[in-house]
């Protein structure tokens, strides 16, 4: 049995909890897997923290929650200081380099990607830097086969805003640097 | 019998309260009613927007009181009703639950439990609302409640809560909670001609002195308003016509007993436990989200040559006294795992201690469910 | 043998051949003017579903009226009437409970129902005291009035209960007393006729509480005070605050047309049905 697990966190509003559905659904409804998505947030929705947990696994996931994820995305610094510790020996760190300027020194993979800005100044779209996340991601390991992730993230994106997204979940797949 | 009327046939991947809400809709559900909370709040905005669309009506009512009073009055007008809400909401409600419980009304409970006592964690799963949803409201009576443990689950068992409610007459809880009403997963919904559905009964006679509409061990049909049966419905002791009786004592003893053995005499019927502890030296009891917990642990633990293994309690009201005795009299340990400081652990230990040791385990926090880990460990050390 | 039979015994449960009123009390008079009502309007009981909640006043219709009944709990038959209602749009929902059931306990649910213009008919009979439980201070005790719960005369200040109605939103709102039969029975029929909320405040009797405790006497005494100190409301508002002091304000507070939530919940599921075909 596999099972592997991912943290995905970041501030209030930059869409980690979502970034995290669209891998669970991208799992379950394209890639035949089995997944389970849990989250949490501070009490204000803009700013404060925000965090998805994710287990895709090729059976029905028992124990539900993430303690010692494989993966962890992390948006900004505050994720960092929440999370990094929590990692795996031996997992790996995705961040958007724009919003962490510290990491500690246990975490030894590392995958870099200035998601803000290919975000904000390629796409022009700021609130696509979770999709580019998700391209990195996608690049970086074999959680989910990149037509199911599309696929999801065509379906729970606004109608019409379909075309930036893709592109900026291939900006993070083809930028992404590391490890 | 009667077929599901609409249901979003398929896989998909939500949340255990969008399932919750699907699992209404499917069961037929026509009239909501309840007040924002959370974790609960989901279930409630999905149905606003659900409801009209396959011709029911959603109410936002001014609290929780307003919600179960409202929902009573709906499905006395012959509505599939249902209120949801969280402890604090439960709290609340409990005058009116009594109210239900001695009318004979059927309704659906949604209990989404969050972190208490008082306001505690709104956001945050435990449960802290299993013995109050039994034993909160004032005088004697049954209940019936069932713990799922997953999305799919609050799809399933809320379908479930509406056929029972609509066999025996009675209110039933689901005992979800913050964790599994929020956690994503998937839920596989059936072709809605897969979904079994009980109609409701009612009685054609005109005159209630010549019927009985209430205090029915078998359970009566239900004299629903609007069809000239001139039906009286009232929470003080009643006699079989629905009549008020504050005199005779043998109507005081029926009109609070009749109602309990209306749901004691179909405990078969109604419990729903789930048994894996064929040859086990210790079996891990446990209901609602924890049961995951305690399936990976026995896993962890045969993988380690240990043999242990799971009784869930899908139903924890009427309590299946009977499961409990039955393990007990084959296993020599019992690990019971509640996600509280063990409210169903009485209950479960006056049944199973004169035939095996029974012990308790909490989670290191409460309101994490177990790591499984530390379930291993205590099982270990109870083996040792 | 006497044969006479009350002329609206027909609206009554055969086998219910007593009340639990005390002699005087003034719910003999509502429930005549509710049956009057229904009567004259050519109403049937099947059209009804009647609601009530806990005191004196609740037994008007519980089991009395031969209809479906509902006697619920303290101040919840509101609550309770607005899911029938939502569930029963055609019928008539018609909720006979007190001051104390209906101002107090319930009385977040009354101005919700008010707000919401649901189509209920409200019968309250207020008697300005708790009479069952043993005359205790209601919301609309007078300041002043000693009762067993205020012993040393009653410090608070007393609802207004039709004006508070009205700016609540109801569609219809009068005020009449037990010394106003007629005017009741009027008003009656016309909250069962307005597509919207109705609340009818009936000031009546408690001779045995309320009576005792004001000092006004038995229920002749109380209705001969109604009488006396009666004002309509096309008077009084022409006169000053001061003059109005100890004054019941009678006749018709509201009277206008907005949308019912019944209806609108009916036009908005048809219209959704529409939309889909």
């Amino acid at each position: 049995m596999t099972r592997t697990e991912l943290t995905i966190a970041g501030l209030g509003g930059q869409g980690s909890i979502l970034a995290g559905m669209m891998l669970g659904k991208a799992a379950v409804a394209y890639d035949g897997k089995f997944a389970t998505h849990t989250q949490a947030y501070s009490s204000e929705l803009r700013g404060g923290f925000a965090a998805a947990w994710v287990i895709i696994a090729d059976e029905p996931v028992e124990y539900p929650r993430v303690i010692h994820p494989d993966i962890l995305v992390a948006q900004a610094q505050d994720s960092i200081d929440r999370f990094a510790s929590s990692l795996k020996p031996g997992g790996i760190l995705i961040m958007d380099t724009d919003m962490i300027s510290n990491i500690p020194e246990s975490v030894n993979g590392v995958f870099r990607i200035p998601a803000t800005s290919i975000a904000r100044n390629e796409v022009n779209e700021p609130v696509t830097a979770n999709i580019v996340m998700l391209g990195a991601l996608c690049k970086c390991t074999d959680l989910v086969s990149r037509i199911a992730l599309e696929a999801a993230i065509q379906e729970m994106v606004p109608k019409g805003k379909t075309e930036k997204n893709m592109d900026a979940f291939r900006l993070g797949y083809e930028r992404v640097k590391g490890a | 019998m009667i077929k599901a009327r609409t249901a979003l046939a398929g896989t998909h991947f939500d949340m255990g309260n969008w399932a919750c809400a699907e699992g209404a809709i499917a069961a037929g559900c026509n009239f909501v009613a309840g007040y924002p909370i959370t974790p609960a709040s989901e279930v409630a905005n999905y149905m606003a927007k659900r409801l009209p669309q396959v011709g029911g009506i959603f109410l936002q009512t001014e609290d929780e009181i307003a919600a179960i009073c409202s929902v009573i009055g709906a499905s006395w007008a012959g509505c599939r009703a249902l209120t949801v809400t969280s402890g604090p909401g439960i709290s609340l409600m409990q005058e009116n639950i009594g109210f239900a419980v001695s009318t004979e009304t059927p309704i659906v409970i949604i209990d989404v439990q969050r972190l208490g006592p008082s306001t505690g964690v709104p956001s945050i799963g435990m449960a802290g609302d299993i013995v109050q949803v039994a034993r909160g409201s004032h005088g004697d009576y049954q209940i019936i409640a069932l713990c799922p443990e997953s999305p799919q689950e609050m799809f399933d068992l809320t379908i479930r809560a509406f056929n029972i409610a609509e066999t025996y007459r009675v209110p039933v809880f689901l005992m979800a909670d913050g964790f599994i009403g929020h956690m994503r997963e998937q839920i596989i919904i059936p072709p809605a001609d897969q979904i079994d559905l009980v109609e409701r009964r009612v009685p054609t006679v005109a005159d209630p002195m010549k019927r009985q509409d209430f205090l029915d061990i078998g359970v009566a049909p239900m004299p629903v308003f609007g069809k000239g049966l001139q039906a009286h419905v009232t929470s003080s002791c009643h006699d079989e016509h629905g009549m008020r009786n504050l005199t005779e004592p043998a109507v005081m003893h029926r009109y609070v007993m009749n109602p309990i053995q209306k749901i004691l005499t179909h405990r078969d019927q109604i419990v729903e436990v789930r048994e894996d502890y064929v040859n086990a030296d210790l079996v891990l009891v446990t209901y609602g989200t924890v049961s995951r917990s305690a399936r990976a642990a026995a896993r962890l633990a045969r993988n380690q040559g240990l043999r242990v293994g799971t009784l869930r309690l899908i139903t924890c009201w009427p309590f299946p006294e009977e499961a409990i005795r039955k393990a007990a009299s084959r296993v020599n340990n019992l690990l019971v795992l509640e996600n509280n400081s063990g409210q169903l652990y009485p209950y479960i230990r006056a049944e199973a201690a004169h035939a095996s040791r029974v012990e308790f385990l909490g989670p290191q926090f409460l309101g994490q469910i177990h790591d499984p880990n530390a379930i291993l460990e205590k099982v270990k050390e109870m083996l040792a | 043998m006497n044969a006479t039979v009350h002329p609206l015994r027909k609206y009554a449960r055969p086998h219910v051949t007593r009340t639990t009123t005390c002699p005087g009390c003034g719910n003999g008079i509502a429930t005549q003017a509710i049956l009057r009502a229904i009567e004259e309007l050519d109403l049937r009981m099947d059209d009804f579903v009647f609601v009530s909640g806990i005191g004196c006043s609740a037994w008007i219709p519980s089991p009395f009226f031969a209809a479906d009944t509902l006697h619920t709990t303290h101040g919840r038959p509101v609550a309770f009437a607005t899911g029938v209602k939502l569930g029963l749009p055609e019928k008539h929902v018609m909720v006979v409970s007190g001051d104390g059931d209906l101002t107090a306990i319930g009385g977040n649910h009354l101005i919700h129902a008010a707000r919401r213009n649901i189509g209920l008919t409200v019968v309250l009979m207020n008697n300005g005291i708790y009479g069952m439980t043993g005359g205790q201070t209601a919301p609309t005790t007078p300041r002043g009035i000693s009762t067993v719960t205020s012993p040393y005369g009653s410090l608070e200040h007393s609802f207004d209960i039709a004006p508070m109605i009205v700016s609540a939103g109801a569609a219809y709102v009068a005020r009449w007393t037990t010394h106003h039969p007629r005017q009741l029975t009027k008003a009656i029929k016309k909250g069962l006729t307005k597509k919207g909320f109705a609340l009818i405040e009936v000031v009546t009797q408690c001779p045995v509480q309320f009576g005792r405790a004001s000092k006004l006497g038995g229920a002749v005494e109380i209705l001969k005070h109604f009488k006396s100190n009666s004002v309509r409301i096309e008077k009084a508002r022409k006169m000053d605050p001061a003059e109005l002091l100890g004054k019941i304000v009678v006749g018709e507070f509201v009277d206008i047309e907005k949308p019912e939530l019944s209806s609108e919940w009916t036009r908005l599921i048809h219209s959704m049905r529409e939309g889909r075909q």
